[in-house]
């Protein structure tokens, strides 16, 4: 279990992304799919999930617009840019390489050094 | 950044304000109706879903702040509050603006005067920063003296850190073209005139080297574009056409381009042409190879990167050889370079004074209009103070509320500096307005709206923005989150310290306005005095104009003639008590003649030339113009080619030169003739009713002669009566002359002091503007303070006070505002209104006078702006203000 504090600078904005893509379509479901795809492993001050939003959507990662939930109430929808989907298949790689990378450092064992 | 990409952000930032509260809402509620359909109750799941939540106005200030820190969100978000809030107080906007733009616009207009009279009085000339006015000057005297024909040559040969000399000098004829006849202004000019200024005619050519030397050899005239559109329809076949100017057909060889008006400033010249010409349009006689004949003003334009200092030292090593070289014309003159901006011979000098004067003055008038508004935002920063307490509660340091009252002030004063703008646009001509046509021409006085100006509008607007955001934001120190939603307590009139600053204010705008109407006052009754002192001539009862010969293409004989028989059918006519020519009318336009002198029995101090202005006149001016003979004779008929040379003295002349002696049948050698004094005249004004008594004297015309002379008319008749007849007989004798305009000398005496009527009329609009301001600034502070404690008044109403104990109670406080003020003022008026100075004349600069009126003047309106405070004062109804 992580609270904010533990992850990585930038881990919430890609995990946001994420959330996104796969159609977490606004603020409230992108928080819901965060907590379900990983099982609970991230827990985010829900409020805190509201400026990493703005920050995406400042720098065009993210683009907004205002719709009708399923319930009938106005709420605001968010997707994913062109530059938005670069940036998540690169930050994919890189957060995959860099994972790698440590799990291959920290399985080392002093015979293989 | 374009306009509409300024726009896009705010209107994004407006709905993005707007949708963050909904955004935030939308998500707490679903989780709460998640809670619920979880089985938790609907209290109990809004607790919930709110606090998993966590500090929502946090997150909200973050959200702002995120976009505050992309681009410049945070300024635009000030500026949109801003005209929002702007938007709702329209009274307060419109009365905030309209002060402001009166105080910008008086600055905006007085830095274009400065700029377009003062310092770029010529647009069309390139590199103005080089140009520098050139004159002579007289060992001993203060007075610049033109220069000669022979001295220009020298300089110009001589001088390495300048790149040319310019010669002009300012001429009139009348431009008959078709069947209309126009005086009109132009100058006599060296040859290099356009090529060194760097303006290019649009059609011809300038002048060519060569073309200013030679007597009469080059009748050639370059035209102005006016001119040529205006009298010449824009005929593009004009050049090689010729015009008839002073009775000489001249070619014209070129159109000056738009936009140029020549090089004096005060009028448009119409037509330029070169010295060479001088004879035709000049009187006095052929003066280029005359060094003491001095009738030249000039213009020096430096080597890039020479200063003035440099310049001058290498002029003045010039002049003190051409002293040594050629003592009789030289001795003990100088040649002086002066900045543009105190040109001597142009109307820079006579505005010079009133336009520094001015600075000041709009200073003033800015300071009072910024006090008032700086009091509206201080009432209305009253009405906002719950606003600023709960912004600051959430989160808003006080910087940032300092930013977004400085960003208000900042609207303020740049709608204000737009109108004023505006406002000096408009008023670029108006000084033209209080100068009279002369001869028959307007002057030319524009403002010049450049950069330079509206960058210091810029600047004025900048120190308002300040001044008015920081006003309001000295509140900001003293609101207390505690006492947040707390009621503002009703206080005492005006007590506490806001209603202190406010009360400040106030005094500060009376005691300004007071140091302005002083000054006003003391500037009419210089004026008044000015124009009541007597030139030493009769003013009233003599009319003054003239018949120009020259144009007509008169010989000398011809001329003589002309005048003689003029002058009997003049003097014939009913109502017409004498009438006399004389070449110099005194406080026109123009230069006297000057010479040398040499008297018997007087040693001048070594390295010392006297020299002396006179007049020549006929036998019957001293009768005509009204100036007394204090002993001896006046001309007469006479005193002809034939009989002995004669002239007369005046009294401080007499008093010089021959030192208490009676120099009535001494000798005075004049240009190299000796002539008998045979009268002493009383001493009268010449150039300026200010002037002091100087030395001068009058020799015969009839001996002197010259071909423009001036007539003047002793008659009860007024000028109008008299036009009529007066071109009868100008026309009995020569169809083709033309009769000058006829005035009256006192109406000559008005024009030499018009830049005192100028300086009148600036301080008084101005003076009267700002009591206007102050008296508002009053009135506002006054039933503010009413409005506010209405309840104390009530309960005084109800403790036994009558109405009238109330309108004491207000308009003594206010009065002892007004008092403050006054205090303070006199204070300040005693200490500065010396700097008026020059344009002071017969009146102290502590004259009692103008204080006391500026005294009664403030009381007066105090009391009408307090009156209506007062009164409604006594109109509080006692059980409503206790109840409330």
């Amino acid at each position: 279990m992580f609270n904010s504090a533990d992850i990585l600078p930038g881990t919430l904005d890609l995990l946001i992304l994420k959330a996104v893509s796969l159609g977490s379509p606004h603020g409230f479901g992108v928080m819901l799919r965060i907590q379900q795809i990983s099982k609970g492993a991230f827990e985010v001050e829900q409020g805190a999930l509201y400026p990493a939003l703005y920050r995406l959507e400042e720098k065009g990662v993210l683009a907004s617009e205002w719709g009708v939930s399923e319930n009938n109430r106005r709420a605001k929808y968010y997707r994913l840019t062109r530059k938005g989907e670069k940036r998540l298949r690169e930050q994919t790689d890189t957060w995959n390489r860099l994972a790698a990378a440590m799990a291959t450092v920290l399985d080392a064992r002093p015979s293989e050094v | 950044m374009s306009a509409a990409f300024l726009l896009d952000r705010l209107f994004r930032r407006e709905r993005i304000e707007d949708s963050l509260e909904e955004e935030l809402r939308f998500h707490i509620s679903e989780r709460a109706a998640d809670l619920q359909r979880s089985g938790v109750p609907l209290v109990e799941a809004e607790r919930r879903a709110k606090l998993e939540f966590g500090g929502i106005e946090n997150y909200k200030e973050q959200c702002r702040e995120t976009r505050r820190f992309h681009g410049m969100h945070g300024f635009f978000a000030d500026l949109r509050f801003g005209c929002r809030m702007l938007w709702r107080n329209p009274g307060f906007s419109i009365l905030s603006i309209l002060c402001l733009t009166l105080g910008i616009g008086a600055n905006a207009a007085v830095f274009s005067w400065v700029e377009g009279i003062l310092f770029r009085p010529y647009p069309a000339v390139a590199h103005q920063e080089r140009l520098f006015a050139l004159t002579g000057m007289a060992r001993g005297e203060a007075e610049p003296t033109d220069l000669s024909w022979p001295d220009f040559l020298d300089l110009q040969r001589s001088c390495t850190l300048v790149d040319s000399f310019i010669v002009t000098k300012i001429t009139g004829t009348t431009l008959s073209i078709g069947d209309r006849a126009e005086v009109s202004t132009g100058s006599i000019v060296s040859a290099n005139y356009f090529d060194a200024l760097g303006v290019h005619p649009i059609l011809g050519r300038g002048f060519e080297p060569g073309e200013d030397s030679g007597r009469s050899a080059h009748p050639v005239t370059v035209i102005s574009y006016q001119l040529w559109e205006g009298r010449f329809k824009g005929d593009p076949q004009i050049i090689g056409k010729t015009q008839r100017l002073n009775g000489v057909l001249h070619t014209i060889v070129g159109v000056a381009p738009a936009g140029f008006y020549g090089t004096f400033v005060g009028w448009a010249m119409q037509f330029w042409v070169p010295a060479s010409m001088e004879e035709i349009f000049e009187a006095g006689g052929y003066k280029l190879e005359d060094r003491g004949g001095r009738w030249i003003e000039a213009y020096a334009r430096l080597k890039p990167g020479v200063t003035r200092e440099q310049a001058q030292q290498e002029i003045a090593a010039v002049a003190k050889r051409l002293e040594k070289d050629y003592p009789d014309t030289n001795r003990g003159r100088s040649i002086k370079l002066w900045p543009l901006w105190q040109t001597p011979f142009n109307n820079a000098n006579t505005l010079l004074p009133t336009l520094e004067i001015m600075l000041a003055v709009v200073v003033f008038v800015l300071l009072i209009a910024c006090a008032n508004v700086g009091n509206l935002l201080l009432v209305r920063s009253f009405a906002r103070r719950h606003e600023m307490t709960v912004r600051m509660a959430v989160g808003a340091g006080r910087g940032r509320l300092v930013r977004q009252l400085v960003t208000e002030g900042l609207i303020l004063a740049a709608c204000g500096a737009a109108g004023g703008l505006l406002l000096a646009h408009w008023c670029r001509h108006a000084l033209v307005l209080l100068l009279p046509a002369r001869g028959g021409v307007a002057m030319h006085l524009p403002g010049e709206i450049d950069w330079r100006v509206l960058a210091l509008s810029a600047g004025v607007c900048l120190i308002a923005t300040l001044l008015l955001g920081l006003i309001p934001a000295m509140q900001t120190r003293d609101l207390d989150l505690a006492g947040a939603l707390k009621a503002e307590s009703a206080g005492v009139v005006g007590s506490g310290r806001r209603a202190w600053v406010r009360s400040g204010l106030v005094v500060m705008q009376v005691s300004l306005s007071f140091v302005l109407l002083v000054g006003a006052g003391l500037l009419l009754q210089s004026l008044q005095r000015i124009r009541n002192t007597s030139p030493g001539f009769s003013t009233h009862d003599v009319l003054e104009t003239s018949v120009n010969l020259v144009q007509a293409g008169y010989d000398a004989p011809r001329a003589q003639n002309f005048q003689d028989q003029l002058l009997d059918r003049v003097r014939a006519l009913p109502g017409v008590e004498s009438a006399e020519f004389a070449r110099m009318t005194p406080l026109s336009y123009g230069s006297f003649s000057s010479t040398p002198i040499a008297v018997d029995g007087y040693q001048p101090p070594p390295e010392e030339q006297p020299i002396v202005q006179y007049n020549e006149v006929g036998p019957d001016y001293f009768a005509t113009i009204g100036i007394p003979l204090m002993s001896g004779r006046e001309f007469n008929r006479a005193d002809d080619e034939k009989s002995v040379p004669v002239a007369i003295v005046n009294e401080t002349m007499a008093a010089k030169y021959w030192g208490g002696r009676n120099p009535i049948g001494e000798r005075v050698q004049v240009k190299g003739r000796w002539m008998q004094v045979v009268g002493v005249a009383k001493d009268s004004r010449y150039h300026s009713v200010r002037e002091t008594p100087k030395p001068f004297f009058y020799v015969p015309l009839r001996q002197n002669f010259a071909r423009g002379p001036g007539l003047n008319i002793r008659t009860r008749l007024s000028a109008e009566t008299i036009t009529a007849a007066l071109t009868r007989e100008v026309h009995a004798l020569d169809r083709n002359l033309a009769l000058f305009e006829v005035i009256t000398l006192q109406e000559q005496v008005d024009r030499s002091t018009s830049p005192q009527l100028v300086a009148v009329t600036l301080v008084s609009v101005l003076g009267g503007l700002a009591l206007l301001l102050a008296a508002i600034g009053l009135y506002g502070v006054m039933s503010y303070a009413v409005s506010q404690s209405t309840r104390e008044l009530g309960l005084r109403m109800a403790l036994g006070a009558t109405p009238s104990h109330l309108l004491r109670l207000v308009m003594s406080r206010g009065l002892t505002l007004t008092a403050s003020g006054i205090v303070c003022g006199a204070a300040v008026a005693l200490a500065s209104t010396r700097l008026l100075g020059y344009l002071l004349y017969n009146v102290s600069p502590r004259d009692p006078l103008s204080f006391g009126s500026a005294f009664l003047v403030i009381t007066i309106a105090s009391l009408a702006a307090c009156f209506l405070p007062a009164w409604r004062a006594t109109r509080t109804d006692p059980l409503r203000a206790l109840r409330d």
